[in-house]
């Protein structure tokens, strides 16, 4: 009976706990293809959580899981303390914006917005205002009476959320919804995304394999790679602490160190510095920004500073900054973002901060 | 861009094809309909209106056009009845058997048209299947007669032969309907029955129409299944068009009758494109 008395203090775990959405050892199998293992994860009231991911992560069909469009193969899903997993979608208080938008092409615009309040046989009254409000909030509503074939890609975007928020969900789902919009609207929709999630103040799951997007609208980032969690953190977190090789590379550029410790010195190749670390083999992520170019100032004076030596071999433009492949006479390669000119011709000395090179463990082996 | 003979090469060939299988037969029985037969028997070259008086004013004309849409329709709203449900299934619930199922479906297409109806006779005679099931657990003592020989057994033969042609474009438009409106609309809180009404129904009146329009024109033309079928009370205009050029040698009534019907086929396959350009949306 053991097992049944474990799984009643977890339901107190779950029913009493704050979170809006608990996912519990969620799991997804199609035929052999392991697409999710356990996976665990909660949302909290009001958050911007974002799942990210490479293609194949299984980020997607995480999100259509909580959706309720596949089930789970094994592992719970709770909604405000309430178990969720076995209920159809149209069940389940949670609204979709999709990929593609989805909006229903035989619909009007107004329509659109109104089918998920018409469904719910509310009166045409209420319907009407409420949807005039969704409209206006997403500035649609010169394009009330348009078939979305007739409107942008964008105004189509919009048209997708303002259908989804006048269901007043708890929690909204974006499915990759900026992925179709070129880089500027992109970039605009992210930040009228951001302030429309904080002024309405419910909670948003959102899918994306863009990092940079990750950062600029998260309040939490869960990292997914091949079926599994690899970091649940905040974007500054995430960044300043990977956890993994993977998570530092996946967000930001970065330098990964490998290394040994020995009687309390870190060796890289010719490079060492004193460190707390324990002995043994030891992997590190530093940042191309933390290294910079040693000026006259730096030599004058003793520093702890980790100094190198190094060829610039390709160099990329960034418009405030500069990322440089530099090269160093031990085989050592280092990415490094620099804000000043720097002569590509010879040796250049650089130098970087040992606490900025952060400890963080090696990916595991997936397949 | 294309040389002049290189054109001449590709159109002449249909063009030719056109005129002589099209143009020239539907002018020769444009210029028939305006003739009259003489009382010997011989072709009057005199033009008159008389041929579609006739069509118009005799009983037996018109009345049975008019049976004839009658059956054209009742087959169309069976064929409908049967395919979109039919569909509907393999559309959305056939799983991985769908290729299977939909060849099924195809079928009895490759079996002939005669066979499929020579079948129906067998299975609706007095001496045929059913009857001889009924009076076997003596559901009857006689045999049904209105079974065969009757507008009875032309509308179930035809809609029998006729289903898979509304099963088809309105497969199609199913299909063709992204899943992820299905999605969004169970999303939205609407039902799998409110999905159908709303969503699903909408987006396939395209195919709905096409069906629709295949059923009515090819059963409203039929004129084998009245012939082996349909007995005295089941003859349609097609059978009498036939009698017209054949044993009644009056090819002038039977070409007016067969260019009013062309008329009717099509401003009705007009009026089903102008529906269907209306409900699609892509």
């Amino acid at each position: 009976m053991a097992t049944s008395t474990k799984s009643v203090e977890h339901d107190i775990d779950v029913k009493s706990s704050s979170h809006l959405l608990s996912i519990r050892k969620v799991a997804k199998t199609f035929g052999k293809n392991v697409v999710l293992r356990d996976i665990s994860l909660d949302v909290a009231e009001g958050e911007f959580l974002t799942i990210l991911g490479e293609s194949g992560s299984g980020k997607t069909t995480l999100l259509r899981i909580i959706a309720g469009f596949e089930t789970a193969t094994s592992g719970e899903l709770w909604m405000n303390g309430e178990r969720v997993d076995h209920l159809p979608p149209y069940k389940r208080r949670v609204n979709t914006v999709f990929q593609h938008y989805a909006l229903f092409p035989h619909l009007t615009v107004e329509q659109n917005v109104a089918y998920g309040l018409r469904v719910e046989k509310q009166t045409e009254a209420d319907i009407s205002s409420r949807v005039e409000q969704a409209l206006a909030r997403v500035k649609m509503t010169v394009h009330a009476k348009a078939k979305p074939s007739r409107i942008s890609g964008g105004q189509q975007q919009r048209v997708a959320l303002a259908r989804a928020l006048v269901k007043r969900p708890q929690l909204l789902l974006l499915d990759e919804p900026l992925s179709a919009l070129d880089a500027n609207l992109r970039r605009q929709m992210q930040v009228e995304l951001k302030s429309l999630q904080r002024e309405i103040g419910i909670s948003f799951v959102f899918v994306t394999h863009d990092q940079e997007e990750a950062m600029v609208m998260s309040d939490r980032i869960a990292l997914l790679r091949m079926g599994e969690l690899e970091q649940v953190a905040s974007p500054r977190d995430i960044y300043a602490r990977p956890a993994t090789a993977y998570s530092a590379q996946f967000i930001g550029h970065t330098n990964l160190l490998r290394g040994n410790v020995s009687q309390g010195f870190l060796h890289c190749n010719s490079l060492s510095w004193k460190t707390s670390l324990a002995d043994g083999p030891t992997v590190l992520s530093l940042r191309p920004e933390n290294i910079r170019a040693r000026t006259q100032f730096d030599r004058s004076r003793p520093t702890d500073t980790v100094v190198f030596k190094g060829k610039i071999s390709d160099r990329a433009f960034h418009g405030a900054t500069e990322l440089l492949r530099v090269e160093c006479a031990d085989g050592l390669k280092f990415w490094v973002r620099t804000a000043s000119q720097l002569d590509p011709a010879g040796e250049i000395e650089f130098q970087f901060n040992p606490a900025d090179a952060v400890p963080i463990r090696e990916s595991a082996e997936r397949s | 861009m294309f040389s002049r003979a290189y054109r001449a090469v590709v159109t002449i060939p249909p063009l030719t094809w056109v005129t002589v299988f099209l143009v020239v037969p539907y002018f020769l029985m444009f210029c028939y309909s305006f003739w009259s037969v003489s009382a010997s028997q011989s072709i009057v070259h005199s033009w008159n209106f008389n041929n579609y008086r006739q069509l118009l004013t005799v009983n037996v004309y018109w009345q049975t056009l008019l049976r004839s849409m009658w059956i054209a329709a009742r087959v169309t709203l069976f064929a409908l009845l049967l395919g979109y449900p039919l569909a509907y299934l393999l559309s959305f619930h056939a799983g991985g058997r769908k290729d299977l199922y939909y060849q099924l479906v195809i079928i009895p297409l490759w079996v002939s048209y005669l066979v499929r109806a020579y079948a129906w006779k067998t299975i609706l005679g007095s001496e045929g299947l059913l009857n001889t099931l009924l009076q076997y657990v003596h559901l009857t003592r006689h045999p049904l007669e209105f079974l065969l020989y009757s507008p009875f057994a032309v509308v179930l033969t035809l809609t029998h032969i006729y289903t898979p042609f509304t099963f088809l474009p309105i497969y199609a438009a199913l299909e063709h309907i992204p899943r992820n409106l299905i999605e969004a609309s169970h999303d939205l809180g609407a039902s799998p029955r409110q999905t159908f009404w709303r969503v699903i129904l909408p987006l396939s009146i395209p195919g709905v129409l096409a069906g629709a329009t295949f059923a009515f024109v090819l059963s409203l033309g039929d004129f084998l299944a009245p012939a082996l079928l349909g007995g005295p009370s089941g003859i349609m205009i097609s059978n009498i068009v036939v009698s017209l050029f054949g044993a009644a040698y009056n090819w002038p009534l039977g070409a007016a009758i067969s260019l009013c019907m062309l008329l009717l086929v099509v401003s009705l396959l007009f009026l089903s494109e102008r529906l269907e350009k209306k409900w699609s949306f892509s």
